[in-house]
Parts: structure tokens; C-alpha cells; sequence
């Protein structure tokens, strides 16, 4: 057999065969068979006629939303500051807000909940804030990071002409920066959003005792109802790459972003 | 039983254990190949060109050939191995069995003499199977969280031998057929190696007799391993006995966010409807009915659809007053204040309260009035495991034997705090190991002044006697003895009021009567003694839960989804409005990116 480069390609196919391609085909299979075997859609009528998993859907949409706007909120102008100011140590104070990504989530998660104990008293009275709370402090590190990376990679020169043209700074932040950021800001959103959508680890751990999507696929699989949940998995999938294909997806920031996690 | 129960050390012990194993595992490695590898590379770094490159290639048909050979290698000697020796799959849970590596000075000291553990539980059984059978055994033990995780486990195909679910599902597996019955050798006690049939409580016996399916009753095919009933552990300082003593304080506004359920369905079912039905079950006609028990089962096992739909509104209303849905979280948040009651298994229950006692705060457990769910897990075969595998079987029963040996079943007890469905037969060591947890340490004093007291008045007898001769003797005999009764008698009454006698004689004596009791002090009556060991008259209003077929499970599950999800009818108005702002602005975003790009 030659030995060429595409041989080394092999390890990883096989990988994929076996660990992506062929759980798909079954999750396929059961979201749209029923308990007999028989092909059925009606796994997927049942999740948009269902009050409960539309419901559910829309509770994790959101916690997910205002996930990411406080995220961006809070992210963008550290994030802004932190690649226009020009300070020395720019790596070290990014490193300041990557470090947490080093420390195990539960344990994270954990220390969060003593924290909030402190300041609320009981924390099972506020579910949904606590839950917001929980997946900021953990996604916060994703959404800076490609902002940080595109705001610190524009030509400088872009900024120096509007202000020769007569823009103040306002305007040329709004009207050159801003827009030139965008993608940085639209994978910080994706890496946020949808993992929002399904981390219900954070929401047991913080008392909140309401279903996001995560959690209601868990339970159709705990009460051996495998159909109704790959079709619930599926749905999510489908929506996941929706939202990939419209934001357009292969950004080199969130490449770099990524690398740095 | 449901989770994850760590014995305080046992963190530790697993430690320590998982790195010694593989420190072993990589010292053996290691000096086969750093040899032959090191001397390759250095004859190919050293050499450039054609030759050097030649020099690689042949490193790495090396290495794949001495890889191939040593897979090659093992293979046989597995096979041949497996020729002789018996593999015996064992599932269980986690953390439900002695892990070995226990501290030096952690020895269980009782009368009929102490006990401690050295190696984990599964080592022992095979050491112990060669011994005695003369025949190597190969267990391969590994563990599953949830019983509906080991269902789901069995039907994707994983083979097993011996596993231990707990009851329900044990009647869902052989409803289903999946079950090999235990042989006619298991059960003849005149065997010496039949820890089992010798050891089983006589309580136990019975009920795994009277309960069945399909006409088999359960002890066909199950043997016990732990037991237990469903209780609610609460902080003495914050709720009164009363107000824990029933299932409705989950619904209790005065407790909001104070309470924590079970985030399991049935467990969380069976609450309801004891909260539900909590009139008609504590009335004293229903109680004295004379099919009670079957009535009671009848009753709790209610799934008819308007049953459900109650469940489902009591439940949502619990939502929204207790602190979480918990499978494992409870236990820290009780020992740590965060709650006032916890709903939970005795096992874990005891398990909390030992641990508050360290942190030195007291809590109690009580057992609702209305009824409580009992549990029993147990081993059973698997049919797909063991097949017509008659060495296999004779393993499997030897190694649910080998744990129902009392010292061991007593080891298991200690380690993972749950209590075992045996009361040891002849052997007293499973009583005496209740009576050394439980006991008031007075009451020991006075039971030693009691016999230094019997051990005089013995003296004064022997003189007594020499003295006197003949039948004048043996009168004298007879009244010293009964003096010395009469003190220890006087001893115990002493003792008698500070301490409770609390009777397990329904768990430990064959006909129910005898001498079982433990004189506890008072406060262990609503503590640790009481959820360890149910008193009489919580095993009375105890209910077991049947497992539910597909269409009742169809309800129940639905019923839970309702209860947990959000419903979308409930999205009020403005939040409505605020999404399609969002959504609005979101498409803004990816159009605006389009025009740009």
C-alpha cells in the first residue's frame, strides 16, 4: 500500500463514520419511525401541535435570548476597549477573562451558587434570573473573544479617514466600526445562543425546575420514548444549521477565537 | 438506591485505589517499550536521506508488527484463559458494594467478633469462589445510575449476567420473560455456602412469597440485596414531627421554596398521591378495613386518568413552592440549611443525618402518615447473559451467596449506609451490628454492671454450694440464679428510662415475636434508628409500587412533561411582543450582513 497523505485522513473518517455519520442515521431512523417500526411523521406533528414542547421551546428561546444580549452588552465594550485602548498588557487582561474557561463548569457553576445564595438569600425564588446569570457568567468568554479579535484586526487607517472627512467619534464608531465588527459580533452570538438553548445543566444546578430543550430530550429518553426524542433532537439540529447557514459560517475570527479557547 | 450514596471516606478510598491501579498499569508498560523504540530512533535520527527515510518506514512497520503480535499474543491467552475460568457480568449501582481500602483502624467490633474489610467486595468473591469451588471466576463489574438507565442499557443491547434493579423493575423483566429463575440448590438451607435462604429477614421471605407476576411469586427470581421506605428528613428547629409527618407539607405555602421533591416521576407520583387521598388513607375505617394492605396498594397505585389529572394540578402547584426537583443535590442543601425538608430514601436519609451530626446540627426523619413507598432491590439473572450456562449460574448464585454472607453483608451496610434485606438466621451478628449503631452507650454500662453483678452473685453461689450439699445445694443454686436475674432485670428498667425499647422483632425473628429490641435513646426513635430500620407500624402502612404498563406509563410520563414544561398559553402578552422585536432585529442583522458581503 503507498503511503500518502490522505492515509493519514483515514483514523479521522473512521472517527466520523462511527461517531457522527451513523448516530445521525439513527436518530434519524427513530424520529421518524413509532414503537412498531412503522415510518411516521407523526413524532413531528406532535412537537408543533404539543402546548408543552412549543412552550418549552419558546422558554429556551428566551433564556437564550436574554443570555446573549446582556452577553453583548457587557462583552462589546471590554471587548471595544480592550483592542482600542492600547494598552500594554492587552494579553494579560484577555487572559483575565479566558482564565475561567480553565476551571471545571461544574465547579464553576458551584461557587456561583454560593455566591448568589449570599445575595439573594433563597435562591429558588428567582429561576429564570438565576438561570440567565449561570449561562452569562459561563458563555461570557465566547462572546468576547471574537469581538475582541475582529475590533483588533481593523485597519486603523479606517477610523483615522472618517475622522478626516469630519465624523466625530460617535459617528465613526456607529458608522465604520460598528458595522465592520459585525461578524465578530454575529459568531459571539451563535456560540452563545445555541448552547444556551440545551445547557440545562446550569438551570438544575441553579433550582430552576422548568424544561429547556435539553432537558425535555432527556426525559422523552428516561421514559424509554426514543422516537419522540431524536425528533425533538433533530428539530434542533435543523434549526442549529439554519442559523449557521444564514450567519454564514467559516469566519477567520471565530477561527482565531476558537483557537484561543 | 437512586443516586450516587458516598460514605464519608469512600471518596477518598476510590482515590487512592484508581491511582495505585494505574500507577501498577503503567510501571508494567513501560519497559518493554522505551527499549526498543529508543534504539530505532536513534539509528534513524542519525542517518539523513533515502536511508533515513527507509529508517522511519521500517520504525513504523516495526512498531505495527510488535503491536499486531502483542494484540495477537493477548488474544490467545485470553482465549485460553476463558477456557477455564468463568466471566460473570455483574451490573449494579453505583456505589452500592464495599470498594475495598478501608482505614487500618476502621474495624466494626462486635460481640460475636469484629469485622473489617481490606480488598473491595468483587476481589473477595473471586478469591473466595476459588477456594471453595475450586474454579477461577472473572467478574466483570460495572454500574448504572437510574433503573430506567439499566432498561434502556439491556434493551441497546449490553449483555449481563447478574444485575440488581430495583422491584419494579425486576416485575417489568419478568412480565417481560428476560428472567432465569434461581435453582432448587439456591434455596436448601441445609447447605452450609446458602448465606442467602439461611440469612433472609423472615419479613422479607414472605413478602418476595406473597407478591407475583403472572402467578411466579418474585423470590423465584430475585434475592435481595438493600431495602428501604420513602421519608422526609427536616430540621427539628423549623418543623414540627406533625407537620413532616404528612406528603401534603410539599404543597405547604408556609414552606415556600423550602422544600425539596424528588426529580424522578414515580417517586414524585406516589407523593401526590398520598397528599391527593390523605383523608380517606389516614381514616380510621379505611385503616381498619380487613384487606387494608391490598386496598392501600390499590389505592397508590391509582392510575386512572381523573387520578392523574389531579396529580398533574397538585403537582404544578408544588412547583411553585418547593425549593428544586432533586436526585442527589438534597442531601448537601439539607446538611447545609438551604432547606427545611427533604424528601428522600432512608438510605440517603440516614446517610444526611450522620452527616449533619458531624457539622453538629440535628435533623430528623419522619414518615408520612398516609403511606410510604417501600423499595427492594434485589439480583436477578438475565436470561440473554447466562443462558443454559450452568457454571455460569452456579457464579451468580454463589456470588449473591458470597454477599449474603453476614460479615460481608455487614461490610456493605457500613460502606454505602443502606440496610440489607437480611437478618443473618443463626447468625446474630446482623442484630448485634444494628444494636452497635443504634444502642444507647448507657444502656451497654449498665448490661456490663448487670453481668459483673450476675458474675457475684455466680461466686456467692459456688460457695454456696460447696457449703452446702446435696439437693439443699441445688435449691440454693436455683435462687441465687434467679437474684441474679432479678438484678439485671432492675438494671434494664433503670436503663428503661431514658431509653426507648424499640422492637425489630418483625424483621429479625421467624414468627415475629422474640427478644429484638434495641434500646435506643428516645431521640434515635425519630432519627437515624427509624429510617435504617422502619418500626412496625410504618412497614404497615407501607405500599410498594407496581411498575405501570405502557399505556398508564403513557399517562404518567405525559402527566410529568405537563407538570415540567412551560406551557407556551402561559406566554403573557408583552413577552410575545419583546420575541418578535428580537426575532426582527435578528433578521435586520443577517440581511444587513448580506448586503455587505
Amino acid at each position: 500500500m503507498r503511503f500518502s497523505r490522505k492515509t493519514l485522513g483515514i483514523p479521522y473518517a473512521i472517527f466520523l463514520i462511527i461517531f457522527v455519520a451513523a448516530p445521525l442515521l439513527v436518530l434519524f431512523y427513530y424520529a421518524f419511525t413509532n414503537g412498531q417500526g412503522q415510518f411516521t411523521i407523526s413524532n413531528f406533528v406532535h412537537f408543533f401541535t404539543d402546548p408543552n414542547t412549543l412552550g418549552t421551546l419558546f422558554y429556551s428561546f428566551a433564556i437564550a435570548l436574554v443570555t446573549t444580549t446582556v452577553c453583548l452588552l457587557l462583552a462589546y465594550p471590554v471587548a471595544y476597549f480592550l483592542a482600542t485602548s492600547g494598552i500594554k498588557q492587552q494579553s494579560v487582561f484577555l487572559m483575565l477573562f479566558v482564565m475561567p474557561m480553565w476551571i471545571n463548569f461544574s465547579l464553576r457553576i458551584t461557587a456561583l451558587k454560593e455566591i448568589l445564595n449570599l445575595l439573594e438569600g433563597n435562591l429558588a425564588m428567582h429561576p429564570f434570573l438565576n438561570a440567565v446569570i449561570g449561562m452569562t457568567y459561563d458563555f461570557m468568554p465566547f462572546m468576547i473573544l471574537p469581538i475582541y479579535t475582529t475590533i483588533s484586526r481593523l485597519d486603523g487607517a479606517l477610523r483615522e479617514a472618517a475622522m478626516d472627512l469630519g465624523a466625530n467619534s460617535a459617528q465613526t464608531f456607529l458608522r465604520v466600526t460598528l458595522p465592520l465588527s459585525l461578524p465578530g459580533v454575529i459568531s459571539g452570538v451563535s456560540m452563545v445562543f445555541l448552547p444556551a438553548m440545551t445547557n440545562y445543566v446550569v438551570l438544575d444546578m441553579l433550582y430552576n425546575s422548568t424544561y429547556i430543550m435539553g432537558s425535555l430530550i432527556g426525559s422523552y429518553f428516561a421514559a424509554y420514548n426514543w422516537h419522540g426524542g431524536s425528533m425533538i433532537s433533530l428539530i434542533l439540529l435543523a434549526m442549529i444549521c439554519i442559523f449557521t447557514l444564514l450567519t454564514g459560517s467559516g469566519d477567520e475570527s471565530q477561527a482565531r477565537g476558537g483557537a484561543l479557547l | 438506591m437512586h443516586s450516587m450514596f458516598v460514605k464519608k471516606s469512600a471518596p477518598a478510598r476510590d482515590a487512592s485505589s484508581g491511582f495505585a491501579a494505574c500507577g501498577g498499569r503503567g510501571r508494567r508498560m513501560l519497559p518493554l517499550f522505551s527499549f526498543d523504540f529508543d534504539a530505532l530512533l536513534r539509528d534513524g535520527s542519525t542517518d539523513s536521506g533515502a536511508r533515513g527515510r527507509r529508517g522511519r518506514r521500517l520504525l513504523s512497520l516495526f512498531a505495527a508488527v510488535l503491536l499486531w503480535t502483542g494484540c495477537v499474543l493477548q488474544l490467545f491467552r485470553v482465549q485460553a484463559e476463558a477456557s477455564e475460568t468463568v466471566t460473570l457480568r455483574v451490573c449494579n449501582w453505583e456505589e452500592y458494594i464495599d470498594l475495598g481500602d478501608w482505614d487500618e483502624e476502621e474495624t466494626i467490633e462486635l460481640p460475636s467478633g469484629d469485622i473489617l474489610g481490606e480488598n473491595s467486595m468483587v476481589e473477595d468473591f473471586e478469591e473466595w469462589y476459588e477456594e471453595t469451588y475450586g474454579k477461577k471466576v472473572r467478574v466483570e463489574y460495572s454500574t448504572f445510575g437510574t433503573n430506567e438507565d439499566l432498561y434502556n442499557m439491556l434493551t441497546l443491547g449490553d449483555v449481563y449476567d447478574l444485575v440488581c434493579p430495583s422491584e419494579y423493575l425486576i416485575m417489568k423483566l419478568m412480565a417481560e420473560k428476560q428472567l432465569v429463575p434461581l435453582s432448587d440448590a439456591f434455596f436448601d438451607t441445609s447447605e452450609e455456602y446458602n448465606y442467602y435462604s439461611r440469612g433472609v429477614s423472615p419479613y422479607i421471605r414472605k413478602v418476595f412469597e406473597d407478591k407475583k407476576i403472572g402467578g411466579e411469586p418474585w423470590a423465584r427470581y430475585m434475592a435481595g440485596y438493600m431495602w428501604g421506605v420513602t421519608g422526609l428528613v427536616y430540621n427539628p428547629a423549623l418543623v414540627t414531627k406533625e407537620q413532616a409527618s404528612t406528603w401534603a407539607i410539599l404543597a405547604d405555602p408556609s414552606f415556600k421554596r423550602q422544600v425539596t421533591i424528588k426529580d424522578s416521576v414515580r417517586d414524585s407520583y406516589f407523593a401526590a398521591v398520598g397528599a391527593i387521598k390523605s383523608e380517606l388513607l389516614t381514616s380510621e375505617e379505611f385503616r381498619a378495613a380487613p384487606d387494608y394492605a391490598q386496598k392501600l396498594e390499590d389505592e397508590m397505585n391509582d392510575t386512572s386518568p381523573e387520578m392523574v389529572a389531579q396529580v398533574e394540578e397538585w403537582l404544578k402547584g408544588v412547583k411553585n413552592n418547593v425549593f428544586s426537583f432533586e436526585t442527589d443535590a438534597g442531601k448537601a442543601d439539607m446538611i447545609t440549611g438551604k432547606v427545611a425538608v427533604n424528601y428522600q430514601w432512608s438510605g440517603d436519609g440516614v446517610y444526611t443525618m450522620d452527616q449533619a451530626d458531624e457539622d453538629g446540627f440535628e435533623l430528623a426523619w419522619a414518615v408520612p402518615e398516609e403511606s410510604t413507598d417501600i423499595y427492594f432491590d434485589g439480583w436477578v439473572m438475565l436470561k440473554n447473559g447466562i443462558g443454559d450456562d450452568a457454571e455460569k449460574q452456579h457464579a451468580a448464585e454463589a456470588f449473591i451467596n458470597f454477599l449474603s454472607r453476614p460479615d460481608n453483608a455487614i461490610r456493605n451496610m457500613y460502606y454505602i449506609g443502606y440496610t440489607s434485606v437480611l437478618s443473618g438466621g443463626d447468625d446474630p451478628r446482623l442484630f448485634e451490628y444494628a444494636q452497635y449503631n443504634y444502642e444507647a452507650e448507657e444502656e451497654e454500662e449498665d448490661e456490663e454492671e448487670a453481668e459483673e453483678q450476675t458474675a457475684g452473685e455466680g461466686a456467692t453461689k459456688e460457695k454456696a454450694e460447696t457449703e452446702a450439699v446435696g439437693e439443699d445445694g441445688a435449691e440454693e443454686e436455683a435462687e441465687t440464679e434467679a437474684a441474679g436475674e432479678d438484678a439485671a432485670e432492675e438494671s434494664a428498667d433503670e436503663a428503661a428510662e431514658e431509653t426507648v425499647p424499640y422492637d425489630l422483632s418483625y424483621f429479625f425473628s421467624e414468627d415475629g415475636e422474640g427478644e429484638y429490641i434495641i434500646y435506643a435513646p428516645e431521640s434515635q426513635v425519630d432519627r437515624q434508628l427509624s429510617a435504617a430500620y422502619p418500626p412496625a407500624d410504618v412497614i404497615g402502612r407501607s405500599s410498594i409500587m407496581v411498575y405501570f404498563n405502557e399505556e398508564q406509563s403513557a399517562r404518567i410520563n405525559q402527566m410529568w412533561i405537563n407538570v415540567r414544561c412551560f406551557d407556551i398559553r402561559d406566554v403573557p402578552a408583552w413577552a410575545w411582543v419583546l420575541t418578535l422585536a428580537a426575532a426582527a432585529a435578528a433578521a435586520w442583522m443577517i440581511l444587513f450582513r448580506f448586503r455587505h458581503s
